[in-house]
């Protein structure tokens, strides 16, 4: 069995996000981080390994800076890292998908966890759109996943409340928060991952066309400011609040 | 413009949404056709102002959730624009849907405009994206977003048999923790926070949610300290994202990633006992008290409307 994970990097959670010119200022991220869901994707990455013996690939597409993940993902027992160099970090979803499914398929791996959405884009399109692409099953908002006879068995959130699958390979797991938090490395992970080798592949190396995307973006832009709430003291306003919200904002 | 519609269900019934994005099509100068996967709630979609006409997706695939098998049934009955929820579910098949069709996709749209110009918010709300793309584009919407029309249509319904290979069965559906409202189809919410104390607190929360019809949600803090609260319930980045017309946070301080799911709310109350507490940076209302003292004499005056 071979594991691909899918792992994007973001900017914290914590960071301010400032627009300039129109865009949002990448430069201006103070600290970048591994998108939140996929470090739960990652930690079943490895149970998946380790209970079957399985070769564990991380697998990124974004510019440079973007290695770090793989880095980190190595410090915690990924067997093999590729990068994906691309520079434009606001790339169409259907180029991020054929790149990854690409670097999948070339490393021939017949489950892939991924996450349900990143963090920056928040759209949740990358995973299902890779396993459309490689005709793999695909199940999302799984909180855990372990090996069974000849397939996967998954938890995942269903309409009334968390199922069980069973799940036939090939496939994709796109997971919502796991019942496990990602491991953290140890010393001796954090020495072998600096000699682990990143491979880095550009769209030509895996024989991807870019195509011109038919979205154009107009413009990013600050949410638009709230006006200032009102501030009551003491419990004695609620009767006032409640009256607000039935007469002011008529939603009760 | 041609427009498809997957319609959104919530068991044997339309969830809400079916509607609203119906109102969303019309808006932009869309001629809508609604897909009702599995055929549930056709009849009630054929009432929906402004629909064209009605497909009733019927086919094996249908009986339980498989994204793919969805998206092989349902991409041959699309045309032009396809739009869904953007709920999990509605995220899912879309962006399959879009792949198989070789068209662009873009989720979780708050606004749009003819044209087609799409607003979203992206890094968790912290900022808004304005982008434009033409017709053929998948494209789904987030939940109270858009005003539903009314009820006075009558559109023919056509069956269509439609089915795809299985790839995924369920072996076990977990008795769900509470049977009460989910979350992310509430239109008003009252979560609780690390400051409730104790799980079985959140019996205040359900009372006053009982009064109102309201979900309870909780934090990420209330539902990793306490193995009561269900993870199901949590709101925010890594969570739900939620976008009620009230929100009601109890004892939340209100971090940037619990505020991630939950700032789009329409209006928002915050009761906490510390008035710097961050969350009042977001409330509409804010009431600072312990919600020892605050939540008893908040079910009386909603008991009274
Ligand atoms: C990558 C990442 C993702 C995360 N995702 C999420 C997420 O999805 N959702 C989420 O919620 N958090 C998330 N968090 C965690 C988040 O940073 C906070 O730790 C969490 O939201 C805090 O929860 P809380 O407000 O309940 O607890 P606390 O921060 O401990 O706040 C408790 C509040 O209760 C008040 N209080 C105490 N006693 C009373 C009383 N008697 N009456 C009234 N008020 C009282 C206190 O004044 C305080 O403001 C995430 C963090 C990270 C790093
Ligand atoms: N550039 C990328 N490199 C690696 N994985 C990615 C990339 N973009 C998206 N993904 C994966 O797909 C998930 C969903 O991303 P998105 O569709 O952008 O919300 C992420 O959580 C990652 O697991």
């Amino acid at each position: 069995m071979t594991i691909a994970v899918l792992l994007k990097q973001v900017p914290d959670t914590t960071a301010r996000i400032t627009i300039s010119g129109g865009v949002v200022d990448e430069a201006a991220v103070g600290k970048w981080s591994m998108s939140p869901y996929d470090e739960y994707a990652l930690e079943y990455a490895l149970q998946l390994k380790e209970s079957g013996g399985a070769d564990l690939i991380a697998i990124t597409c974004g510019p440079a800076r973007a290695s770090k993940i793989l880095t980190d993902a190595a410090a915690v027992g990924a067997d093999s890292l590729i990068h994906v160099l691309t520079e434009d970090s606001g790339m169409d979803s259907s180029n991020v998908q054929s790149l990854l499914a690409a670097a999948i398929g070339r490393v021939g791996a017949d489950v892939v966890l991924c996450g349900k959405q990143a963090a920056d884009t928040n759209a949740g399109s990358t995973g299902p759109g890779v396993a459309s692409i490689l005709g793999f099953t695909c199940v999302g908002m799984v909180s855990e996943v372990s090996t069974d006879a000849d397939g996967f068995i998954a938890m995942r959130m269903g309409p009334s409340g968390n199922e069980k699958v069973s799940v036939s390979k090939p496939c994709l797991f796109a997971f919502d928060k796991g019942s496990m938090e990602m491991r953290r490395p140890n010393v001796r992970g954090i020495m072998m991952a600096k000699k682990k080798a990143v491979e880095t592949l550009t769209p030509s190396d895996l024989g991807v066309s870019l195509i011109d995307s038919r979205v154009s973006l107009e413009s990013h832009s600050a949410p638009a400011e709230k006006p200032p709430g009102q501030k009551f003291e003491g419990a004695s306003s609620v009767p006032t609040v409640v009256s607000k919200l039935r007469d002011e904002a008529n939603v009760i | 413009m041609e427009v498809t519609i997957i319609a959104e269900t919530t068991g044997d019934s339309l969830h809400p949404i079916t509607a609203q994005l119906v109102g969303a099509a019309c808006s932009m100068g869309g001629t809508p056709t609604v897909v009702c996967p599995g055929g549930i709630g056709s009849g009630e979609a054929s009432s929906i102002s402004g629909v064209n006409k009605i497909i009733s997706a019927e086919g094996e695939c249908f009986d339980s959730f498989d994204s793919r098998a969805w998206a092989n049934a349902i991409s041959p009955l699309c045309e032009g624009v396809v739009m869904s929820s953007s709920s999990a579910h509605g995220r899912e098949v879309l962006a399959q849907i879009a792949a198989i069709r070789q068209i662009p996709v873009i989720q979780d749209a708050t606004g749009l405009e003819g044209g087609i110009r799409i607003t979203r918010p992206i890094y968790s709300g912290k900022a808004i994206e304005t982008s434009v793309v033409s017709p053929p584009c998948a494209i789904s919407v987030r939940q109270n977003s858009f005003e539903s029309p009314g009820n006075d249509g009558d559109a023919e319904i056509s069956t269509v048999n439609s089915s795809s290979d299985v790839g995924v069965s369920v072996r076990e559906a977990l008795a769900k923790a509470n049977e009460k409202l989910d979350v992310s189809e509430a239109d008003i919410i009252i979560s609780g926070g690390r400051g409730m104390g104790e799980p079985s607190n959140f019996s205040h929360l359900y009372e006053i949610a009982d009064v109102v019809g309201a979900a309870v949600g909780a934090s990420r803090a209330a539902v990793d300290t306490w193995d009561e609260i269900p993870h199901g319930m949590q709101v925010g980045q890594t969570g739900k994202t939620v976008n009620p017309s009230l929100y009601i946070a109890v004892g939340i301080s209100g971090a940037i990633q619990h505020l991630a799911g939950m700032r789009s709310s329409k209006y928002i109350v915050a009761i906490n006992k510390d008035p710097d507490a961050p969350i009042f940076g977001v409330a509409d209302y804010g009431i600072v008290s312990t919600w020892e003292e605050a939540l008893p004499i908040l079910k009386d005056e909603l008991a009274k409307l």
